[in-house]
């Protein structure tokens, strides 16, 4: 049915309907409400049977979400930004062990200078870790990505990590449908593990492995991401199929069959991004959207056949690997290599500052006359960057930058946007 | 579309009005969307809520930069924040005070406005009437509702007893109807004024 409720609710709502048997997570925004309704569901019962497990940080929450699934249980976590970070070994640990774990990343990015507002730092940082990494675009899709994931990770004993937006999707009121319990049952069977601690069938997950296998272990890993590459949009047509509505798949693309230009984006952004293309397709530019669902596994095969058409393509991320540039940007030169066309690379949105539709206009029009640099900061305060700068060259103890930048800017509290 | 934003304090329940709004909107069969400023949450200082309201599904994210409608809960946040930014000369404003325009200093700057489209509405007294305490969010969303007709007193009605149970629900649909009611005369008078 649907209700307007808020993200994190329907996201907390649509795991329980999953059926986790281990619930185990530390607070931090933007996640908390997720975990917190957890919380109240097993502590009022409608949650049954399942462990809530209270711990004293992300590492231990990671680790006893490795030990719940290595003796059997459907296991669920949920972090962001730091938090992620602290648990980074477990997190590398859950998936080189191939444990099926789900974890929502309300992504946020990461510090210094501290920062509770949403960007993609946060993924970025473990996307080599060997989980699967599906962002949302909307909160209808983060809740019912949740429900694909289960399936996904059981059915390959990978882990995989739903990534919504922090606090512009957690935090957002809008319609979603929960689907019904006897839907979500029918699509994901119960959990049947590839390996299991056992005490009647003694078996030793996480042996030491030297140069003789290493390799191996670690390309079976990959093998697996490249059955989800299979898998991925298979499991999309069920839950259409079952649920009615489509949500999931490699990618999203939206105007592109006859568009000379072609913006990629991941997540929430790609609402804005669209609004912004449809007042550019109205002005008579041939434009269009690839939203990328699946991050990793990287679909390249699908980015290459989607970004054909295109004269130009556009990357507009809410990360970037600093002293380099965009990551997206990077997978997407890859995929297209060869291609006709040019990539640039657009950085928005960095710790939460907000992408308006007008920037994106500005930044589209520059990009449709071939004006747009290969790697832009949208909407960046240069003066504000300059001045900083000036003072460091002026004076050897020019203090702290974040402090020195702040004290330019007087107060933030008036600001809208 | 419909864009409001509103401002208040940190503990005024900014963001549960602009929930409640949401609600509202999507009972009436709308497309809403509404979502807070992301900012640090303490109390007392200042944040901002956004609501949007649709007959299409709503796909942008981005703060409400252009309102169509301002609701400020504090006035006290007159000399602290832009409260106004964006806002174009049809566009709404409903005032949490008891005070008049004049005296809030607004009386210049409300000129360019359309009269019966700036008000001010006691939100405060009518809570502290109602509930006994300084909550003015229902209040307000009654006044939102009599000033802009976007959404009913119903719905607004419906939306305040899905947030809140029993008696509590209750005095807070009283608070809306009362600032409902205040709003409603406030234009008519005004209606009044200008034919005579």
């Amino acid at each position: 049915m649907l209700r307007q409720i808020e993200g994190s609710r329907a996201v907390a709502e649509t795991v329980a309907l999953c059926r986790p048997e281990v619930v185990c997570a530390y607070p931090i925004s933007p996640q908390t409400h997720i975990i917190e309704a957890l919380g109240a569901m097993v502590k009022s019962g409608s949650l049954t049977p399942c462990e809530f497990i209270n711990v004293e940080s992300e590492f231990a929450a990671m680790s006893v979400s490795i030990g719940a699934s290595a003796a059997g249980a459907r296991a669920y976590t949920a972090t962001a930004s730091q938090g992620l970070l602290f648990m980074l070994e477990a997190v590398y640990n859950a998936a080189g062990l191939g444990l099926p774990i789900v974890m929502t990343l309300a992504n946020r990015a990461i510090g210094a200078p501290i920062n509770i507002w949403n960007d993609h730092s946060d993924a970025m940082a473990v996307r080599d870790s060997g989980w699967i990494q599906l962002f949302a675009e909307t909160n209808q899709e983060a809740s019912d990505l949740h429900i694909q994931a289960f399936r996904l990770a059981e059915e390959l004993s990978v882990p995989v990590m739903v990534c919504m937006d922090g606090f512009i999707l957690t935090h957002a009121v809008e319609g979603i449908d929960v689907p019904e319990q006897s839907v979500v049952d029918a699509f994901l069977p119960p959990y049947e593990p590839r390996q299991v601690l056992d005490p009647a069938d003694p078996v030793s997950i996480g042996a030491m492995v030297g140069p003789e296998a290493f390799e191996e272990v670690r390309y079976l890993a990959h093998l697996r991401q490249l059955d989800a590459l299979e898998r991925i949009p298979s499991l999309a047509e069920a839950f259409a199929e079952a649920v009615g509505r489509p949500s999931g798949g490699l990618l999203h693309a939206y105007r592109t069959a006859d568009a000379e230009t072609i913006v990629v984006a991941l997540g929430s952004v790609l609402g804005t991004i669209k609004d912004a293309v449809d007042a550019r397709r109205e002005a008579g530019e041939r434009i269009g959207v690839v939203g990328i669902t699946a991050f990793r596994p990287f679909p390249g095969d699908a980015v290459r056949a989607a970004l054909s058409g295109a004269r130009r393509v556009v990357v507009v991320e809410k990360a970037f690997s600093i002293g380099f540039g965009g990551v997206l940007s990077t997978d997407v030169a890859m995929a297209t290599h060869g291609g006709p066309g040019s990539l640039r690379t657009v950085i928005a949105g960095l710790g939460g500052r907000p992408i308006t539709r007008r920037s994106l206009e500005v930044m589209l029009v520059a990009a449709g006359q071939d004006q747009l640099p290969p790697l832009t900061f949208l909407d960046l305060d240069h003066a504000i960057v300059e001045r900083e700068r000036g003072r460091m060259t002026r004076t050897r103890r020019s203090g702290p930058s974040a402090e020195n930048i702040l004290r330019d800017l007087g107060t933030v509290a008036s600001r809208i946007g | 579309m419909f864009q409001i934003r509103i401002h208040g304090r940190g503990g005024q329940g900014v963001v549960t009005a602009a929930e409640i709004l949401s609600v509202a909107a999507f009972v009436e069969g709308h497309h809403a969307q509404a979502f807070p400023s992301f900012g640090s949450e303490r109390m007392g200082a200042p944040v901002v809520s956004f609501c949007r309201i649709d007959s299409r599904p709503i796909r942008t994210r981005e703060p409400v930069m252009e309102p169509d409608a301002i609701i400020i809960q504090d006035v006290t946040l007159l000399h602290q924040v832009d409260l106004f930014a964006g806002l174009a000369t049809e566009g709404f404003v409903l005032v949490n005070t008891s005070q008049s325009l004049d005296d809030l200093g607004l009386g210049e700057f409300g000129r360019p406005f359309q009269r019966d489209r700036l008000l001010t509405c006691p939100a405060t007294e009518f809570a502290l009437e109602q509930l006994g305490k300084p909550l003015p969010n229902a209040a307000l969303l009654g006044g939102f509702a009599a000033l802009t007709a976007q959404v009913s007193l119903d719905a607004i009605d419906s939306a305040i007893r899905q947030r809140f149970e029993g008696t509590t629900g209750e005095r807070n649909v009283a608070a809306a109807t009362a600032a409902y009611r205040f709003i409603t005369l406030a234009k008519e008078e005004l209606t009044h004024a200008a034919t005579d």
